[in-house]
């Protein structure tokens, strides 16, 4: 077929686009995402039991908050790679600022904790679990996450795969802090990084196969 | 140049709310722009210029609900052709290719060439393969001109099912075009 005749066929396919349609599907991947992951960590892992106290407990907050900013900071970082041209950036910000602030924050703790304290602030009881379980509740949103990538129009497949991956791991994240017992920062700062990374490498390394198009 | 990057933008805002004579212009300016891009980039390799053409045309055409009004066009087509041609590139591994800086964006609209090569792969051919569903919508509402309705009543299909498989199979075709690369 000539490219002419190309051009008539498409120009005769002028259903209106829907501007949103990158907004929609970000909300749909966020959902899923975070059903899924309260679903697992409801039939895994289970609430932790104090949580009622947690609720009045403003450290309690903080650590849901870490990965809640990681998701809204990772959400603009995709929503960007996921079209052409976009400038991203700036928004990459979004996930430096949340993780810096908790890496300082977790180091001003441990320097400041008496030597004893420092190992039972870093490793708590379940770091060895941790980043797993996280992985694990991640793995709806993650679905999800790259679904919504696939159907705009990627074009750093990698990137785009690993910013997926991060925001599908920050909403497994809030999900699973409302199970995880770990109330030191520097167990945050380390083991709640290193189980989001998993997803967002998983991600960089699908990415160029399954965001292909 | 800037005014290409105007106007064309004007066509294509004008087309995504349905304007079809609007498209058709978009699309026919682009296609002579996309082709002086590449015959700068691969000029040692003509043969591909027409098929990476059509295939840059039709992810334009697949993707563009990604495309936001107020951003430039020029940034937007630029990526879409670039993500090809590296696409393009590491399928053919030619690594001289690779030589030649394709990094400058603002080159898109530089140098446009109305005269078109011949197409290495016929998109008729892989309109073909393409299951009945999606093959007869595309042949009757878009190489015959017949209107949705009439071709529902061609085919048997719903007039949604008609528009549904002009869309998927524009889709399906521009996969077909990606493996048969």
């Amino acid at each position: 077929m000539e490219t002419d005749r190309l051009v008539s066929l498409l120009a005769a396919d002028v259903t209106p686009v829907d501007p949103h349609a990158g907004a929609r599907r970000f909300s749909w991947a966020l959902l899923a995402g975070a059903i899924g992951a309260t679903l697992l960590m409801l039939i895994f892992y289970g609430l932790r039991p104090d949580l009622r106290e947690m609720l009045v407990t403003p450290l309690f907050w903080a650590k849901v908050a870490f990965p809640v900013a990681l998701a809204a900071g990772s959400l603009p970082v995709t929503a960007r790679l996921s079209r052409p041209g976009a400038i991203v950036r700036p928004a990459w910000a979004g996930i430096a600022v949340p993780v810096g602030v908790v890496w300082l924050a977790g180091l001003a703790v441990f320097w400041l904790a008496p030597s004893a304290q420092r190992a039972e602030l870093l490793f708590g009881h379940t770091w060895r679990t941790c980043p797993l379980n996280i992985a694990f509740l991640s793995v709806p949103g993650f679905a999800a996450a790259l679904w919504a990538v696939r159907g705009l129009a990627p074009t750093r497949l990698r990137l785009a795969g690993a910013a997926a991956g991060a925001l599908a791991s920050a909403t497994g994240t809030v999900a699973y802090s409302l199970h995880c017992p770990e109330m030191g920062v520097p167990f945050w700062a380390v083991w709640y990084v290193i189980g989001m990374a998993l997803p967002a490498v998983a991600g960089a390394l699908l990415g160029p196969r399954y965001l292909r198009w | 140049m800037h005014s290409t990057e105007t106007r064309l933008r004007a066509l294509l805002i004008s087309s995504m709310s349905g304007d079809a004579v609007a498209y058709h212009t978009f699309l026919s300016e682009l296609t002579r722009h996309l082709r002086g891009y590449l015959r700068k980039r691969i000029p040692q390799l003509t043969d591909d210029v027409e098929d990476l053409v059509q295939e840059i045309l039709l992810a334009v055409h697949n993707g563009r609900h990604t495309y936001r009004p107020e951003e430039p066009l020029t940034a937007w087509v630029h990526a879409i052709a670039r993500y090809k041609l590296m696409d393009f590139f590491r399928a053919r591994a030619r690594r001289e290719s690779l030589h030649d800086s394709i990094d400058d964006h603002l080159d898109i609209f530089c140098a446009p060439d109305d005269e078109p090569l011949a197409a290495r792969r016929d998109i008729g051919k892989l309109l073909d393969q393409l299951p009945d569903k999606q093959r007869l919508p595309i042949l009757h509402v878009k190489l015959e001109g017949l209107s949705v309705a009439e071709t529902a009543q061609l085919t048997g299909l719903s007039e949604s099912a008609v528009k549904v498989g002009v869309h998927r199979g524009l889709k399906a075709l521009a996969a077909r075009l990606r493996a048969v690369a």
